[in-house]
C-alpha cells in the first residue's frame, strides 16, 4: 500500500510551548487512520499542519508526495476537510453552499445524492444560519467530500450528530473508504474510533503514545480483561495478589474485580476450583478501548 | 476573480436589507429630501450660481461611496474572516482572495450604481445637469471608488471582530462626510478649512467631482491626492490584512 500522508518529525510550538513534539506517522492508501487524545495534545494541530493552515516549526509533512504549504493548490484538489469550528455566510443557503464548493473542484461528487445520504434534501433551501448544529456538522461532512478527493480529514466527525445520524455518518465514511479514499480522523469518541479505524494514534503531549489497531491496542493495555465475581468464601489477599499478569484488584461490598490479561482469568479459575470456592455473577469481559485509551494516556503522565 | 465566488457574493449582498438601504438607496433618499426643499431649488451666489440641489447631486454619489467603503465592506470582510469562512476556503482550490476580490467588485459595482441613481434622479426630479465633463466625472469616480475600497480594507485589517468593525467604521464615517462636504460643501467651507480638507481623499473626491459636472477637467491636484490615499491604503490593507 502506498503512503498517501507522511509525516516525520513534525514539530510546532507556540510561544515556545512544543504542541507538536515530534510526530511522525504514515497513513497509507485506502485506510481509516484515526487519532486519539486528550483535549489539548496537539490532535488539531497537527491535521492543521497536513492540511496546509499551519506551517511547522520542523519536520516534514506529505500528501500524496506534495507538500501542503508549497503546493497548496495542488494538494486542495486532492485533500477535502472538514474543520472542528467554522461557519459559513448565514445567508447562504444549503443549496448554494453544495453547488458553490463543487465548482471549486476540477471533477466533483454530484451534490444531490451526497446531500441524500447525509439527509440534507430537505433543508436545501434552508439558509446556513437556520440550520441546527446537526445540520451545519453534516453540510461541512457533505463540503469534505464534494471535491471527489483521495484525501479527507476529519476534526470531530459526529459532534453535535444524534446517534442515528452518527451512524448514517459512520457508514457513510466506510462507504467513502471502500472507493479507496484515505480517510483521517480526528476523535475522542472511543465507539467512533474503534467502529471506522484500521489504525489508531493515541497523542499525547503533543508525541505518539501508541500506534496500533483498536484491537491491537486493547490488548497493549495492562487491564485489557476484566473479571468480576462474589466468591461464596472469604479468598486470600496474598492469593489474588500473586494472579499473573494481574493490573489490579478492588473489592466492593463482598465482590471483586480484577483486571489483568487471558492468563489472569485462567489461574484465577484454578484459584477458585483449588479452594472449592464459586464464583457467583461471574462476568469476564474485555475492555474497551475507552479503558486501553485512559491507561496509554495515564502513563504518559506519569 | 472566481466568478461562481463573485455570483455569490452578490446574492448574499441583496439578502442584507441594512446593507442595500443605506449603500444603495439612502443617497438617493437624502438628495430627493433636500431637493423637496424649496429653497434649495433657487439658485445661491455663494455656490456661483448654482442651486443647493445642484452642489448636493456630488455629495449623494460620494456618500454612496463612503457608506460602501467604511461600513458594509469592513463589516463582509471581517464577518467573513471572524466566521471562519477565509479559513475554510483556504482548504479549496480556490483561495480566500477571491472572496476579498469578490467582495470589493459587489460593493464596487453597488456604489457606482447607486452614483448612477443619483445623477438619474438628479437629472429628472430636479432638472439638475448631468457632468458637462463625463469622462473626468467618471476617472474621479472611479478613483473615489477605489480610495473607499482601500479605506474600508483598511478597517477591517485593524479590527479583529465586527464589533471593532462597526465602531472604527462608525469614528472614520462621519469625519468622511463632513470631508465630503454633507454638511458644508467644500467650496464653502473657509480657505484654510477647505485647504486641509481637500488633502483628504473625499475632500479632494469633492472637488474634483464639482469640478467635472460644472464640465472643467477635475484636476489633476484632486485626483493625485486620491490616487496616492488608494496607494498608500492598499499597501496598508495589503501590510495589515489578516487571513484569520
Amino acid at each position: 500500500m502506498p503512503t498517501v500522508i507522511e509525516m516525520t518529525d513534525l514539530r510546532k510550538s507556540y510561544g515556545g510551548r512544543a504542541v507538536v513534539d515530534g510526530v511522525s506517522l504514515a497513513v497509507e492508501e485506502g485506510e481509516i487512520f484515526g487519532i486519539l487524545g486528550p483535549n489539548g495534545a496537539g490532535k488539531t494541530t497537527t491535521v492543521e499542519c497536513v492540511e496546509g493552515l499551519r506551517v511547522p516549526d520542523g519536520g516534514r509533512v506529505r500528501v500524496t508526495g506534495l507538500d501542503p504549504v508549497a503546493d497548496h493548490d495542488k494538494v486542495a484538489r486532492v485533500l477535502g476537510a472538514q474543520l472542528q469550528e467554522s461557519e459559513l455566510q448565514p445567508k447562504l443557503t444549503v443549496r448554494e453552499a453544495l453547488e458553490l464548493y463543487a465548482s471549486f473542484y476540477p471533477s466533483p461528487l454530484d451534490w444531490a445524492p451526497l446531500a441524500e445520504r447525509l439527509g440534507l434534501t430537505g433543508k436545501l433551501a434552508t439558509r446556513f444560519g437556520k440550520l441546527s448544529g446537526g445540520q451545519k456538522q453534516r453540510l461541512f461532512i457533505a463540503l469534505a467530500l464534494i471535491g471527489n478527493p483521495r484525501v479527507v480529514v476529519l476534526d470531530e466527525l459526529t459532534t453535535g450528530l444524534d446517534p442515528r445520524a452518527r451512524r448514517d455518518t459512520w457508514k457513510l465514511i466506510e462507504d467513502v473508504r471502500d472507493r479507496g479514499v484515505t480517510v483521517l480522523l480526528v476523535t475522542h469518541f472511543m465507539e467512533e474510533a474503534q467502529r471506522l479505524c484500521d489504525r489508531i494514534a493515541v497523542i499525547d503531549k503533543g508525541r505518539v503514545a501508541a500506534l496500533d489497531t483498536p484491537a491491537g491496542l486493547i490488548r497493549r493495555s495492562a487491564g485489557a480483561t476484566v473479571i468480576t465475581f462474589t466468591p461464596s468464601a472469604p479468598l486470600d489477599d496474598h492469593d489474588l495478589a500473586a494472579l499473573p499478569a494481574l493490573a489490579a484488584i478492588e473489592r466492593k461490598d463482598g465482590r471483586i474485580t480484577l483486571s489483568g490479561t487471558d492468563e489472569t482469568v485462567n489461574a484465577v479459575i484454578t484459584l477458585l476450583a483449588r479452594n472449592r470456592i464459586t464464583a457467583h455473577q461471574l462476568r469476564v469481559v474485555d475492555a474497551t478501548l475507552d479503558d486501553a485509551f485512559l491507561d496509554l494516556t495515564k502513563e504518559e503522565a506519569a | 476573480m472566481n466568478t461562481a465566488v463573485l455570483r455569490t457574493e452578490f446574492r448574499l449582498f441583496r439578502r442584507e436589507p441594512g446593507a442595500v438601504f443605506w449603500v444603495f438607496l439612502f443617497p438617493t433618499l437624502l438628495l430627493v429630501i433636500l431637493g423637496s426643499i424649496p429653497s434649495f431649488r433657487e439658485a445661491d451666489k455663494s455656490l456661483g450660481g448654482l442651486r443647493p440641489v445642484d452642489a448636493y447631486v456630488p455629495i449623494a454619489v460620494l456618500i454612496a461611496l463612503i457608506m460602501s467603503g467604511v461600513q458594509t465592506l469592513p463589516q463582509a470582510l471581517t464577518g467573513h474572516r471572524e466566521r471562519g469562512i477565509l479559513r475554510r476556503m483556504r482548504l479549496t482550490p480556490v483561495r480566500p482572495s477571491a472572496l476579498l476580490s469578490a467582495q470589493m467588485v459587489v460593493q464596487g459595482t453597488v456604489a457606482l450604481g447607486s452614483a448612477l441613481l443619483a445623477l438619474l434622479v438628479g437629472r429628472l426630479a430636479f432638472d439638475v445637469r448631468l457632468p458637462k465633463q463625463p469622462g473626468g466625472y467618471l476617472l474621479a469616480l472611479l478613483l473615489a471608488a477605489a480610495a473607499a475600497l482601500a479605506l474600508g480594507s483598511v478597517v477591517s485589517s485593524l479590527s479583529r471582530t465586527t464589533k471593532i468593525a462597526g465602531a472604527i467604521g462608525s469614528a472614520v464615517f462621519f469625519p468622511m462626510l463632513f470631508c465630503a462636504g454633507v454638511w458644508i460643501p467644500v467650496r464653502e467651507m473657509p480657505h484654510a478649512m477647505a485647504r486641509v480638507v481637500q488633502l483628504t481623499p473625499f475632500g479632494a473626491a469633492a472637488r474634483a467631482l464639482d469640478r467635472a459636472a460644472a464640465g472643467q477637467w477635475p484636476g489633476w491636484e484632486h485626483l493625485g491626492v486620491l490616487a496616492l490615499w488608494t496607494v498608500l491604503l492598499t499597501a496598508g490593507a495589503a501590510r495589515w490584512f489578516r487571513w484569520e
